[in-house]
């Protein structure tokens, strides 16, 4: 970094005046470039706050008003006694817990066997798990619909449907960053296991889990968020609004006691703000997991 | 019994066969919860969607006929409103994927360098990766409000505009729409593909940088001579996620222009005739033109990738 100050050299009192002024110039002018970064990253979220907690009366005229003049938490009490949007909150808090816990349980086992057992078929397994990382949902929609639809008591416009076809996108993803995180566990431990006298089954969850804690939560924590965040089958599966995830609720928001307005932007908004928050604390809280498990299945795919 | 002595090295080998063995009967039972899942929520759905589309299938009825390419040969000569999906999603993919690469390289740049609050600006970063598809949209739409939006408020805090200026509206036409669907999705992929980038960046040992200031290298210099070729592994798998989403884009379509037919996506079109309008032969045939086409950027991009490496 200091090469040209370890050398030291006679300098003229001008020369350094302009150089300070230049370093300076140029340190302003790279926070002014994080600044405008922050704004453009932040703004729609501020924005969402502030006409959340604007009264109607404010929302609706012009000029706008960049931070409310009567700060109202209407919006959200409406929002909070919607029975539907509530529905939707619980629905979709049972959809993704389920779908982390059986992707991370299954895709873990699965995981353990193709990083550290050689059988036949196993390339043929990681080929296919690959490839569908890489798969789009909407290729399987066709069959997936006909199928759903004519099983009508177990997945029709039932959360099963929900919590079966998501794991099309949470399994092969889970399974291929939980296998480079078994094959980064020594050997020795293992081995070690076995000199003792422990089956395959134990070296597992006796061994092999407690150490891949920070993978397995990586991975359930984006599987949770893919959940959470789907709309494609949640508004091709679900009918009944009781059934709504919040995703497909946001979408069809049906304001309570608007007037005059087709949409209540107000309520829109305090909704948005709502579903939004789990996932910026997740964020927020679990930034190093997440990025880690982003760079292993996207750099590393 | 009697050669127990001498077949001790036999009994090791027995041994570690059976063990073998017993550690390749666990895997397979290890993996097969797995691959159940994957057959029936994957393999045997994607087969069906293959055999509905040389069908005429129709929700709700029970008689089925094969029509053998019918559905294909009418999706590709008489469906106009297919052919504007697939351009209105292709010209989509180009401006976003561009954008996002560009801008989120400049990002990635500023936020590799040393300054305060750098982990903090990187949490930043992630949240409108994190936020729903379905929210973000929702928010800018209130933006795009043609009365009480922001972006008009500050057009005409600028004299720019009098009045109101309606940004959804059909009539300023399907590339104006396609601008301001596409502004939408850069927002929210920018920063994470910055962060993806960031990735990269960091892995570049810092001696290199200072090596090549020695030898008299200016930034700009530095960043297509050093940081480019170092980070185009990096940066062209981050490219070919980055095509193959915006190729299937669904929720910010759906949710900003529902099924307006000048500026819906392939996977918006397909969901709607599928689901919608009940055909699930037809809606078939679509989602495999739809797996088709991007399995064409797919080869694309891999042939690339095959060129890089040769």
């Amino acid at each position: 970094m200091n090469v040209s100050s370890l050398k030291a050299r006679p300098q003229y009192q001008a020369v350094v005046t302009r150089r300070t002024l230049k370093k300076i110039a140029s340190k302003g002018a790279f926070y002014l470039l994080i600044l405008i970064i922050l704004v453009y990253i932040i703004f729609p979220f501020y924005w969402a706050i502030v006409s959340s907690l604007k009264p109607m009366t404010e929302l609706y005229s012009n000029p706008l008003t960049y931070w409310p003049n009567h700060l109202t938490f209407d919006n959200y009490s409406k929002v909070l006694g919607n029975n539907l949007f509530l529905h939707a909150l619980l629905n979709s808090t049972i959809v993704s817990l389920l779908v982390t816990v059986i992707s991370v349980v299954l895709g873990s086992l699965a995981a353990y066997a193709l990083g550290r057992f050689r059988f036949r078929g196993r390339s043929f397994i990681l080929y296919l798990i690959l490839s569908m990382t890489l798969f789009p949902t909407i290729a399987v929609l066709g069959g997936l619909f006909q199928i759903v639809s004519s099983l009508h008591t177990i997945l029709y416009d039932q959360l099963t449907a929900l919590i079966l076809t998501y794991l099309i996108f949470t399994m092969p993803f889970t399974v291929w960053v939980l296998r480079s995180f078994f094959q980064s566990i020594p050997v020795e431990i293992e081995e070690a296991a076995y000199v003792d006298g422990a089956n395959p089954w134990q070296i597992y969850y006796r061994v092999m889990i407690p150490l891949a804690l920070p993978g397995l939560a990586t991975t359930g924590l984006l599987a949770f968020i893919q959940a959470w965040n789907e709309l494609l089958f949640a508004l091709s599966f679900i009918i009944t609004p009781e059934r709504q995830t919040v995703a497909l609720a946001i979408t069809n928001f049906q304001p309570q006691g608007g007037q005059g307005y087709a949409i209540d932007w107000g309520q829109v908004m305090a909704a948005t703000v709502i579903v939004t928050l789990p996932l910026v604390a997740l964020a927020l809280i679990f930034q190093r997991l997440i990025l880690s498990g982003l760079t292993a299945g996207g750099v590393k795919g | 019994m009697s050669q127990n002595v001498s077949a001790a090295p036999t009994n090791l080998k027995v041994v570690r066969s059976t063990l073998h063995r017993s550690r390749n009967i666990y895997a397979w039972v290890f993996v097969t919860p797995t691959l159940l899942v994957v057959a029936f929520v994957a393999l045997y759905p994607l087969a069906q969607t293959f055999y509905l589309s040389f069908t005429n299938a129709r929700f709700g009825q029970s008689q089925v006929n094969f029509v053998g390419i019918d559905n294909y040969v009418q999706l590709t000569t008489q469906d106009s409103i297919f052919t504007d999906a697939v351009k209105v999603t292709v010209i989509f993919t180009v401006i976003t994927v561009v954008f996002e690469t560009v801008l989120g390289m400049v990002v990635a740049l500023v936020v590799n360098s040393n300054f305060k609050g750098r982990g903090v600006m990187r949490a930043v970063m992630l949240i409108p990766w994190a936020v729903p598809t379905v929210v973000s949209t929702k928010l800018w739409a209130w933006m795009y409000n043609d009365q009480f939006g922001v972006f008009t408020d500050i057009l005409h805090r600028l004299g720019i505009i009098k009045g109101n200026f309606a940004f959804l509206a059909t009539s300023n036409g399907t590339p104006f729409a396609i601008g301001i669907i596409s502004a939408i999705d850069i927002w929210k992929t920018t920063p994470f593909m910055a962060l993806l980038l960031l990735a990269g960046l960091q892995l570049i040992p810092n001696d290199m940088y200072e090596a090549a200031r020695v030898d008299g290298a200016n930034g700009i210099q530095q960043f297509f001579r050093l940081t480019l070729p170092l980070l185009r592994p990096a940066l062209l798998v981050a490219l070919i996620l980055r095509t193959l989403d915006a190729l299937r884009a669904f929720d910010v379509f759906y949710v900003l222009f529902g099924n307006r037919p000048d500026t819906e996506s392939m996977s918006v079109y397909a969901q709607q005739r599928l689901v919608g309008g009940g055909r699930e032969g037809y809606g078939s045939a679509l989602c495999v033109a739809i797996f088709l086409i991007i399995l064409v950027f797919v080869v694309v991009y891999v042939s690339i990738f095959k060129v890089e490496e040769a």
